[in-house]
Formats: C-alpha cells, sequence, structure tokens
C-alpha cells in the first residue's frame, strides 16, 4: 500500500480516515457533533462509526475533548449546566439526542465505567443488583442473584469475592472496585460499554487484568475506551480515534494509526513531540 | 563579570540568617501561646458559669421534708365522700400533736412551718389510698421555703432578729422538730415531676419540660422535611439565576435575624390573624420551626455538596433518575451531616426565649400541658419567670432550672457527635 508522507496540518480541517475491511458493522454513529460549554467550544464537527463488538480507543493529549465526546454518548453531559450538544449521534438509527428520547432507558443500554473508581458505599451485592432493581430486570430475588453471579464472573470478580458477597464494595482493592464497576455496568445488559480512563488510577497488575478483561468482553459488547497511554489502545482496541483540541484529527484501524500513521499530528503525538 | 553559573547569592551572612530564623521560631511560638492564652480564657469562662450555675443551683435539688403523723378520723373524713373532709382540720391537729408540750409555741407561727398546700397533699394521698381513713397516716411534706432556707443554713441563725427572715420564736419551732428527728433533705424530684407553683418548695419543671417537648416536637415536624425539601432543590434542581441568587442570600440572611422578630412575626401571624391559643406550644413550635428552617437549609446543602460527584455519576450512569439518584445515593450519604444539624438547630431552639415571651409562654401555669393546644411553659422562659421572683427559694431553682437546661443542650449534642461518628460512611 502506497503510504503518503504525513501532511502538513492544514487551515481548513478534514478528519483523515482509513477504512477498515475487517471490521465489524457499526450501529453506533456520531455525525458532525459540536459540544459547547457556555461560549466555548469543545468539540468541532466530529463524524465517526463506532464498530460493534469491538474495541474502539480515543486517544489524545488532556483537554482534546475525547472524554468530553465519549461523555455524549450516553448525554452524561446533560448534567453540566451550560453544556449544548448539536449534530447527530445515533445508535441503530435511533437519535440520541432527540426530545422524546427516554435518557434513563439509554444509559441502560450504553453503560459507563469511570476513571476512578467508584462503588456505592454499600455491599458488592447491592452494588450489581442496584441497576437490575431500578430497572426492573429482575422477577424476585434468585433471578436477582443470578445476574449478580453471572455479572461478576464476566468481569472476572466473582471468584475473589464469592466468599464475602455481602461485604462493603468500598473495601476492595482499586482494581477490584474498577471491576466491580465494570459487573455493575455489564448487570443491565448494556449494548455499549464506554469507559473514560478505566485504569489511571490502578497499578500496573490492575490494569493488565482489566485489559484483559476488556478483550473478553468485546465478543458480548462494543467497547468504546478513552486512554492516556497509546500502549494500552495498542494493545486492547481494534479502532483507533485520535483527538487534538476539540477536533477528530485522524480515525482508522488501530495498526495502522500506530505503525503509519497518515497525519503529522498523529504521528507526533504517538512518537511523544506533542502531549 | 556576571556568568550565569555564578551563584546568586552573594551577601550570604551567617549571622544575620540565624536572627531571622530566631525570630521566626519565636513567631511560631507567640502564635501557638496567643491560641493556648484563647482557650484557657474560654474554658476559664465556662468554668465560672458553671461553677457559679452548681454553687446556687445545688441547694434546689434536695428539698427539706417533714414527717408528719396524720390522724385520718372518721370525724373529719367521710368515708362515702372523702374528698369533702375538713382537711383543714387534720393538719391543724397534726401540727398541733406535733408541739404539745412546747412552751409558749405560737400556733400561728407553726401553721406556717408545712408546706401551704400540705391539705391538698395529705387530701390525694388518701383518695389514692381510702383504706387509711379511720387510721393513721405518716407523710413526709415539704417545709416551707424559709424554713427551708434555714434547715440549707442559706439563713444565718447568727446575724440580728430584725435581720432575719425567721425570728427567734420560728427558729425554737423547727428546732422542736429537728430535735425530734422529723427533718430529713431528701433528693428533690418534686423539681422534675411538679408543675409550676406559687411556693418554691412545691415548684418543678415539670410543665416546663413537657411544653418544650411539645414546642420541638411541633418544630421538628415542620422544619426537619421543609427544609431538607428546600434544600434538596435549590441543591440539585435550582437553576442558577438571579432568583435563586435572591431565594439563597435571603436564607442566609434569615439565619441571622434576631429571634425577637420572629416572635414578633408569631405574635402578628400566629395569634392575631390565624387565631391561635396565646401560649401553646404549637405557636411556639412554630415560632422555633420558622427560627430553626435556615439553619437546616444551610446545613442540609452543604452536607449534600460534601456528598463526592463520583458517586452521583456512577448513579447516573447507571441510569438512575434524578430522584433515584438523590433518594438512593446522595441523601444517604448526607444524612449524618443532615442530622448533626437538625440537632444543633433544635438545642438552639430549646434554649431560645425572647420569641416565647412575645407569644405568652412565660404566663403562670400550674399544670403540664396535655397537648400542643394547651397553655404551657418552656425551659427557658421557666427560668425567665423563676428569675423574676423574689422568694430565696426560687433564687437556687433559677440556676438549677439553668442546669437541668444545659444538661439537656449536652445530651442534644452529644445524641449529634455520636450520629456524626456512627453513621458516617467512608467511599
Amino acid at each position: 500500500m502506497a503510504n503518503p508522507a504525513p501532511t502538513p496540518a492544514m487551515e481548513s480541517f478534514q478528519t483523515v480516515r482509513t477504512a477498515d475491511a475487517n471490521a465489524n458493522p457499526a450501529r453506533l454513529k456520531a455525525d458532525g457533533v459540536n459540544v459547547f460549554y457556555g461560549e466555548k467550544q469543545a468539540l468541532f464537527d466530529v463524524s465517526i462509526d463506532i464498530p460493534e463488538k469491538s474495541v474502539s480507543a480515543f486517544i489524545g493529549p488532556s483537554g482534546c475533548g475525547k472524554s468530553t465526546f465519549l461523555r455524549c454518548i450516553n448525554r452524561m453531559n446533560d448534567s453540566i449546566e451550560g453544556c449544548r450538544v448539536t449534530g447527530d449521534i445515533t445508535l441503530d438509527g435511533e437519535n440520541l439526542y432527540d426530545a422524546r428520547l427516554d435518557v434513563v432507558e439509554l444509559r441502560a443500554r450504553i453503560g459507563m465505567v469511570f476513571q476512578k473508581p467508584n462503588p456505592f458505599p454499600k455491599s458488592i451485592f447491592e452494588n450489581v443488583a442496584y441497576g437490575p432493581k431500578i430497572h426492573g430486570l429482575a422477577r424476585d430475588k434468585t433471578d436477582l442473584e443470578e445476574i449478580v453471579v453471572s455479572s461478576l464472573k464476566k468481569a472476572g470478580l466473582f471468584e475473589e469475592v464469592k466468599d464475602r458477597l455481602h461485604a462493603p464494595g468500598t473495601g476492595l482493592s482499586g482494581g477490584q472496585q474498577q471491576r466491580l464497576c465494570i459487573a455493575r455496568a455489564i448487570a443491565v445488559g448494556p449494548e455499549v460499554i464506554l469507559m473514560d480512563e478505566p485504569c489511571s488510577a490502578l497499578d500496573p497488575i490492575a490494569t493488565a487484568i482489566i485489559e484483559e478483561l476488556i478483550d473478553e468482553l468485546r465478543e458480548n459488547y462494543t467497547i468504546v475506551i478513552v486512554t492516556h497511554s497509546m500502549q494500552q489502545a495498542a494493545r486492547v482496541s481494534q479502532k483507533t480515534a485520535f483527538f487534538h483540541l476539540g477536533k477528530l484529527i485522524e480515525e482508522g484501524p488501530t495498526e495502522g494509526i500506530f505503525t503509519n500513521p497518515r497525519e503529522k499530528r498523529t504521528q507526533d503525538y504517538i512518537t511523544g513531540r506533542i502531549g | 563579570m556576571t556568568d550565569i553559573t555564578a551563584p546568586s547569592v552573594t551577601f550570604a551572612d551567617p549571622d544575620r540568617m540565624a536572627a531571622l530564623r530566631r525570630r521566626r521560631y519565636a513567631a511560631d511560638l507567640r502564635l501557638r501561646f496567643y491560641g493556648i492564652a484563647a482557650i484557657c480564657t474560654a474554658i476559664g469562662l465556662l468554668g465560672i458559669l458553671v461553677t457559679t450555675l452548681v454553687i446556687g443551683g445545688y441547694s434546689a435539688f434536695t428539698q427539706t421534708h417533714i414527717r408528719v403523723a396524720f390522724d385520718i378520723s372518721e370525724d373529719l373524713v367521710d368515708r362515702g365522700d372523702p374528698a369533702q373532709g375538713r382537711w383543714r382540720t387534720v393538719v391543724s391537729d397534726a401540727i398541733e400533736e406535733m408541739f404539745t408540750g412546747v412552751e409558749g409555741a405560737d400556733m400561728r407561727a407553726a401553721g406556717q412551718i408545712l408546706t401551704n398546700n400540705t391539705q391538698f397533699i395529705v387530701r390525694d394521698a388518701v383518695l389514692r389510698n381510702p383504706g387509711v381513713i379511720g387510721s393513721t397516716l405518716v407523710l413526709e411534706i415539704p417545709a416551707a421555703d424559709p424554713y427551708d432556707q434555714l434547715n440549707k443554713g442559706v439563713i444565718n441563725r447568727d446575724l440580728p432578729e430584725s435581720r432575719r427572715r425567721l425570728n427567734d420564736g420560728q427558729i425554737a419551732l423547727w428546732d422542736v422538730l429537728v430535735e425530734q428527728g422529723r427533718v430529713s433533705r431528701p433528693f428533690n424530684w418534686a423539681l422534675f415531676f411538679n408543675a409550676d407553683s406559687r411556693f418554691p418548695e412545691l415548684a418543678g419543671l415539670a410543665g416546663a419540660i413537657t411544653g418544650s417537648f411539645y414546642a420541638l416536637l411541633v418544630c421538628f415536624v415542620i422544619s426537619f422535611p421543609v427544609g431538607i425539601a428546600a434544600a434538596v432543590y435549590l441543591e440539585e434542581f435550582a437553576p442558577r439565576n438571579r432568583l435563586t441568587d435572591i431565594v439563597e442570600v435571603n436564607i442566609n440572611n434569615l439565619a441571622a435575624v434576631p429571634s425577637i422578630v420572629f416572635g414578633l412575626l408569631g405574635l402578628a401571624v400566629f395569634l392575631q390573624t390565624f387565631g391561635l391559643p396565646r401560649s401553646a406550644p404549637l405557636v411556639g413550635g412554630l415560632v422555633l420551626a420558622l427560627m430553626t428552617l435556615p439553619t437546616i437549609i444551610i446545613v442540609t446543602r452543604a452536607s449534600l455538596k460534601a456528598v463526592p460527584p463520583s458517586i452521583r455519576e456512577a448513579a447516573l450512569g447507571m441510569g438512575a433518575s434524578r430522584h433515584q439518584v438523590i433518594m438512593h445515593h446522595v441523601l444517604p450519604l448526607a444524612l449524618p451531616g443532615i442530622l448533626t444539624g437538625t440537632i444543633i438547630g433544635l438545642a438552639q431552639a430549646l434554649g431560645e426565649t425572647a420569641p416565647l415571651l412575645l407569644i405568652g409562654m412565660n404566663a403562670f401555669i400550674t399544670s403540664p400541658p396535655g397537648g400542643v393546644m394547651e397553655a404551657s411553659t418552656a425551659l427557658p422562659t421557666q427560668i425567665f419567670i423563676w428569675a423574676d421572683s423574689p422568694e430565696r427559694g426560687f433564687v437556687a431553682r433559677t440556676s438549677a432550672g439553668i442546669l437541668v437546661l444545659l444538661g439537656f443542650l449536652i445530651t442534644m449534642n452529644a445524641v449529634a457527635i455520636f450520629l456524626r461518628q456512627h453513621l458516617q460512611r467512608t467511599w
């Protein structure tokens, strides 16, 4: 494949896209998304397709808008005052910013795992059971227990906590807490899981366990992960999108981005020249 | 020649630097000393206050009693209708018997040694136990205030007669009783179980404690839910605009409004406009609720703010509605703080006097209220009434009342600290 030399930054901006023939079909699509915090514009015209049942990574330096974009996908920005979103984000063709759309239902379909592990100050069982309870996913107690156990198993935490399901979730180690949060997100049966720098507060061993878990989860879930660590993006994702100063600079198959970036800023970032 | 690698300090003077360090250490020491001095002053003043109260009030926690044998003869008390018995005669007969053989006993003076209400005390005792009619009933009767004071040593026997509350004859009568071994000084339960009275030896705080309890109950029932609802709305739902800013500023100002203004408001609104009964704990509670509301709102908002945003995000991210986020996660986590603030607010309300004076809770009422609509006093107003009374016995009772009030306040604050320590969860 002929690879052109990295192009210089253009004044009129165009995302560089590399198509991936092997990618799964995309059900989650963003088209021309702009985000404003009051007067300040944080995202400029972001368009991207997220392939289902694979891991997409958003990378970029601090303040580049990758987390902002991630939080647009399950409308977590709604609770921020003065935040305005324009453009379309669609899941199966349904616009997530439609006024008729039920945010509560949306967040059951698009779960989220945060940067800092944030289990509720309740028992491990209650943490996982909370989502199914409020969404009415369990008919009775045995049903609920089944959901909790299977979610904990999927998150790879069950073996470690099966003897103390009723101990407080806040008593677990950082990595265990983060897996508890993943189990909690899985428990409501989402289609998409958003992860906002899920390993940035963890040690390398806990990080490795989570990365392995993410790799397993992509069989069943569409995962979008924001990360500061380029190695992590390279290890876990199939698709990578590079953000810089609120713009989506380049997106494409992970391998291509890291070995053959077509845009100069992407290359500068992954070689450590900007960041 | 300047060189960028040369040390930038060229005039270092070790002596000067050492002197500077010494001055800094001296300043540290002074600062610490000021702090210790301030705390010692505060503790010292508190100590003086409590000591004065204890010295003035401890005597009110005991009461001089005289053991008297009453002959409940059937001539004077009819078995069929004991309430209509000639109780005054029963009492005067008993007194006469106590002083038989005492030379020159002044029966008029002797009749005033027992408390003025002795006949009713005897009557009530017989009504409770009608079987004693026809036999002798022995009772411990409180001594009248001057003799109580004499027994406690407040009245000095060595003063010349003209400057004494009791004359030589009265003291002689008293000494007869002491000789007969009738005088005792047990713990003064009447202080807690009697309502107010004109006679210090009978006056107690039962009415005031009940009144304060009802008033605080009303205050809590109104200010707790309203305060929390207002705080939750302002903190979680209200948009930030000029209107909510004005509301916020006014709530903060309301917390600083002098309490007597709330009393005037209660007088004008609750009594004049709504026609609620005067002196009722209901009105007192409403006024106190108005005063406590700003405190509760401010404390609740602070507690809600202290709940980490990560918990809110976690719940929101799970698809919890705003209501669920607040009810399931934020409020339970904020509750220890809210309860602490509420209890401290109520403790403040318990000690509030001025607004209760204006709505008439300083009336003279001799029975505890049976409900929130009945006239009553409250602890601080009872203290106010007693402090105004000239009898020697009330002076000690005023201090004793203050000690009881302080006891309640300390208990409430201790509960607040306990709740804070034991309900607080970590995350």
